[in-house]
């Protein structure tokens, strides 16, 4: 083994980026591992009324009030369903706590920078802005998400201001 | 270990030390000085000095060091204080503050204020003590520490002259006692730069240094006390027997300390009160200074940063939370199995340790009063001097205790209160005169506790107001106002912006910004203010605030399945709605009559979405609310109790809520949400109007609600 392939194999563990995959509908989605603070049941959410309907409320996390998203209802899908299945991913996003409700949470996988393409431009649910790529593993296809990007924008109404401009 | 560790503290007991001053130098009597009022000035600006110089802050430094010689010539006797000296002081005390904010902020302090004040300072010695004062030398910081010093000392009057030019060749004995390794190299190093170390022995309990040069006792106490308490120090002058001989009339003033510092306190009382020569006065100083320094620091307070408190105020809430908690699980098994008594006795005791852990928690925030109202003597003395006007202030209720995030709010409003009265309200010397007033105007500051609340009153006996002139003014601005309006509303008419009933602008107030500002600080501190006035005889403003924002006296009430919090301070009553007495006005809305008075009515069903609620206003109950000075009848299901609730921030995480102050987490660890009464008026309009010409979708109102 040289130390020129040690360096390579290290140069290229560097480039490697970790996502947790979770699951909406049949679709499987993937965001940035660090931005991930915790994952929990979907219990005990008091509504917020008139905020928009993919807001479902806040909830008491560890008494901090968080805010829970369903990404299922933004994302136009069908058969929303509240369950013991249904999970809630804490993400950290601009000094924000976010919670964000999907169907379930599969694995974390690790992706090289080739295995991840460009997203091609999407329908109206969801802008391509709000993606990093396309990423593919064996016959799998994930939809990376930038959740900093998706979760701070206007039209999810979560942050002050973004609702105004 | 390096020395700027210390600078924080150095910074922050400065700065006490400067409010010290101005302090005194406020409450100084001119024509008949108090002198241990004078020596607390020169205390601190020898403190001040001493750090100053130990530290290398030279600019500050030298303008301590000539501020401190005219404060001892002042207290000496020799300087004949008048009101435009002490406004100097104050002015030097100013730029000091200014100078040790620019140290703060490594940046070097502004050269020509600094210039300025020391060329004033200077022009008042010339021309009051017939003597120019030593310009302190500009040595390299560090450096300047001994030199500066042992001018202060001479400049210090004629018999101290003799003390420092005694010292200039003697040796002192500098004994450390109980000084640890760390702090006793950092300590022998500063010795070091105050005079050549001869010799140095000892062990950490007694460590012996003797140092040669022209540095005297204070001094290096002076530069000790930052880092060790001033009994740790024990400082004799090595062949002192000499020196005491070759001059007796006036002692050195190194050997009356060292002996202080070595005889018991008893007999250094008798040495302070005995009248003797001022050379012993200020080693009675100094003495004093020790003392104060040794009760002080350590056994009083501890700094700590509010986050840290703040971490331990949320953790307490959780605590609490955690505790009813178990506490309702407990008690659910104690009706299936019998109840198990020491279980039962465990639990009430773990409630009421950690309510009481609570109380004392959230005290740990409170401070008193004092620390706005001190800044008034000064705001007044400014103001009452650049208007030509004569004024008394009175405060009351100092030790009253208050948050201290709202003590940091409040200071900017009442600054403006006590401006407007003072301009506005008290009248000039001459007219008070005339019309069989005393010619100087009283100004009272008045704090207490009223309930849950704290009520701060600034009271002035000047003319009050013009309830004629309010409304002519109002009609000139356009604002709707009637005659028969009550004196509250018309009162209420100067906290409209751009109101203003001054004839001319002034320096001080008058532009009518402002009150408007003053009122809406207020009510974003979950306050509100109300004015009494009348003509001729004064005006009252009171300021009604919350004890604190962390924690909220709430009404729980229930709508549907949903429980919303109420904060209590703005629940008048609550009633069950007769249907004689509902009014159905042109188009949705609805008033609701309550001995004589109609109301408008808000359901909280309506306006929160809730479903499964009662939607017969005759079965649901009218709880009578006042918001932002109106009143409304809000329509809710169920009342469920009082009690105290942690205020959580909705923006944190998420963002403003129409219609929704904040959130708190109950028993149950469930989030409520905390109601806004204005809030939801102004969101249950919008969303009939937005109703009206079609159903639109729930976004667009909620964008339309969203205050601005």
């Amino acid at each position: 083994m040289s130390q020129a392939n040690d360096r390579a194999v290290l140069a290229t563990e560097a480039d490697n980026s970790e996502f947790l995959v979770f699951s909406l509908g049949d679709e499987e989605y993937a965001i940035d591992i660090l931005k991930v603070q915790e994952i929990r049941g979907y219990e005990n959410v008091t509504r917020i009324a008139n905020a928009p309907d993919f807001i479902k409320g806040v909830t008491n996390l560890r008494g901090v009030i968080v805010p829970i998203v369903d990404l299922r209802i933004k994302f136009h899908l069908e058969n929303v369903e509240y369950g013991g299945q249904t999970v809630v991913i804490v993400v950290n996003v601009a000094d924000r706590i976010v919670g964000i409700v999907v169907d379930g949470v599969s694995d974390v996988m690790t992706l090289t920078p080739d295995q991840i393409k460009p997203a091609p431009e999407f329908g109206v649910t969801l802008s391509s802005d709000f993606l990093s790529g396309l990423g593919s593993l064996d016959d799998r296809m994930l939809v990376i998400v930038d959740i900093d990007k998706l979760l701070t924008s206007e039209e999810m109404a979560l942050v002050d201001g973004a609702s105004e401009s | 270990m390096d020395i700027a560790d210390f600078f924080d503290t150095f910074f922050e007991e400065a700065e006490e030390l400067l409010a010290d001053m101005e302090q005194h130098l406020l409450e100084l009597d001119v024509d008949n000085p108090d002198s241990e009022q004078l020596d607390a000035i020169f205390r601190a600006a020898h403190s001040i000095k001493g750090g100053a110089g130990t530290f290398g802050f030279s600019v500050l430094q030298n303008t301590t060091h000539i501020l401190e010689n005219l404060l001892d010539y002042a207290r000496k006797g020799e300087l004949a204080l008048r009101a435009d000296l002490v406004d100097t002081f104050l002015e030097a005390k100013d730029i000091m503050h200014e100078q040790l904010n620019a140290y703060r902020n490594e940046e070097e302090p502004d050269q020509e204020t600094y210039e300025r004040i020391c060329q004033t300072l200077q022009q008042i010695a010339l021309e009051e003590i017939g003597q120019s004062l030593e310009a302190p030398a500009e040595t390299t910081p560090s450096a300047s520490t001994p030199a500066a010093s042992a001018e202060a000392t001479s400049a210090d009057g004629s018999s101290a002259d003799d003390a420092s030019e005694a010292n200039s060749t003697g040796h002192l004995k500098v004994a450390l006692i109980n000084v640890d390794d760390k702090d006793r190299f950092l300590l022998v190093e500063e010795l070091e730069q105050l005079g050549n170390i001869e010799s140095q022995s000892g062990d950490d309990k007694r460590y012996e240094v003797v140092l040669s040069g022209s540095v005297s006792a204070d001094d290096i106490e002076a530069v000790m006390c930052f880092i060790i308490e001033p009994d740790q120090i024990d400082i004799q002058p090595l062949a002192s027997g000499e020196m005491k001989t070759e001059a007796p009339a006036a002692q050195p003033e190194a050997q009356p300390t060292a002996e202080q510092e070595t005889t018991p306190p008893a007999s250094s009382t008798e040495q302070k009160a005995s009248p003797s020569a001022p050379a012993k006065a200020e080693t009675g100083d100094g003495q004093a200074k020790g003392k104060a320094k040794k009760a002080a620091p350590e056994s009083s307070s501890i700094r700590v940063s509010v986050d840290k408190v703040d971490q331990i105020i949320n953790l307490v809430g959780e605590l609490i939370i955690t505790q009813s908690m178990l506490d309702q699980t407990v008690s659910d098994l104690g009706d299936q199995t019998g109840a198990n008594s020491s279980l039962q006795s465990g639990m009430s005791l773990l409630q009421r340790n950690a309510r009481d852990l609570q109380e004392s928690v959230m005290s740990i925030r409170m401070i008193p009063m004092e620390f706005v109202f001190s800044r008034f003597p000064r705001v007044v003395r400014d103001t009452a001097g650049k208007l030509g006007k004569e004024i008394e202030l009175v405060t009351e209720g100092k030790s009253t205790e208050l948050d201290k995030s709202l003590v940091e709010r409040i200071t900017d409003p009442l600054t403006h209160l006590v401006r407007n009265s003072l301009d506005h309200g008290i009248e000039m010397p001459d007219v008070r005169e005339s019309i069989g007033k005393p010619r100087t105007g009283k100004l009272t500051l008045a704090a207490r506790h009223q309930g849950g609340n704290i009520l701060i009153e600034v009271r002035d006996d000047g003319a009050g107001l013009d309830r004629d002139r309010l409304l002519a003014k109002a009609r000139e601005n356009g604002l709707n106002v009637s005659d028969t309006m009550s004196d509250e509303d018309v009162y209420q008419l100067i906290f409209a912006p751009g109101f203003s009933t001054a004839n001319e602008v002034t320096d001080v107030s008058g532009r009518g910004v402002g009150m408007d500002v003053v009122k809406r600080n207020i009510q974003g501190m979950g306050g509100r203010v109300e004015i009494q006035s009348k003509k001729g005889e004064g005006t009252v403003t009171s300021i009604v605030l919350p004890l604190t924002l962390a924690i909220l006296d709430g009404m729980s009430i229930k709508v549907g399945g949903e429980t919303f919090i109420l904060p209590l301070s703005t629940v008048l009553e609550s009633l069950q709605p007769n249907k004689d007495d509902m009014y159905a006005m042109a188009g949705d809305d609805v008033v609701l009559k309550v001995r004589d008075e109609y109301l408008p009515v808000i359901a909280i069903h309506e306006v929160m979405d809730v479903e499964n609620a009662i939607t017969d206003p005759t079965k649901s109950i009218a709880v009578i609310v006042q918001g932002e000075g109106r009143r409304y009848a809000m329509l809710v299901d169920e009342l469920v109790g009082q009690q105290q609730v942690v205020v959580k921030n909705l923006e944190d995480n998420y963002r403003k809520v129409p219609g929704i102050s904040a959130a708190t987490i109950l028993g149950d660890g469930s989030v409520a949400l905390i109601l806004d009464i204005s809030g939801l008026h102004r969101l249950s309009r919008a969303k009939k109007e937005a109703a009206k010409p079609a159903k639109t979708q729930t976004m667009s109102f909620y964008k339309e609600s969203e205050p601005s």
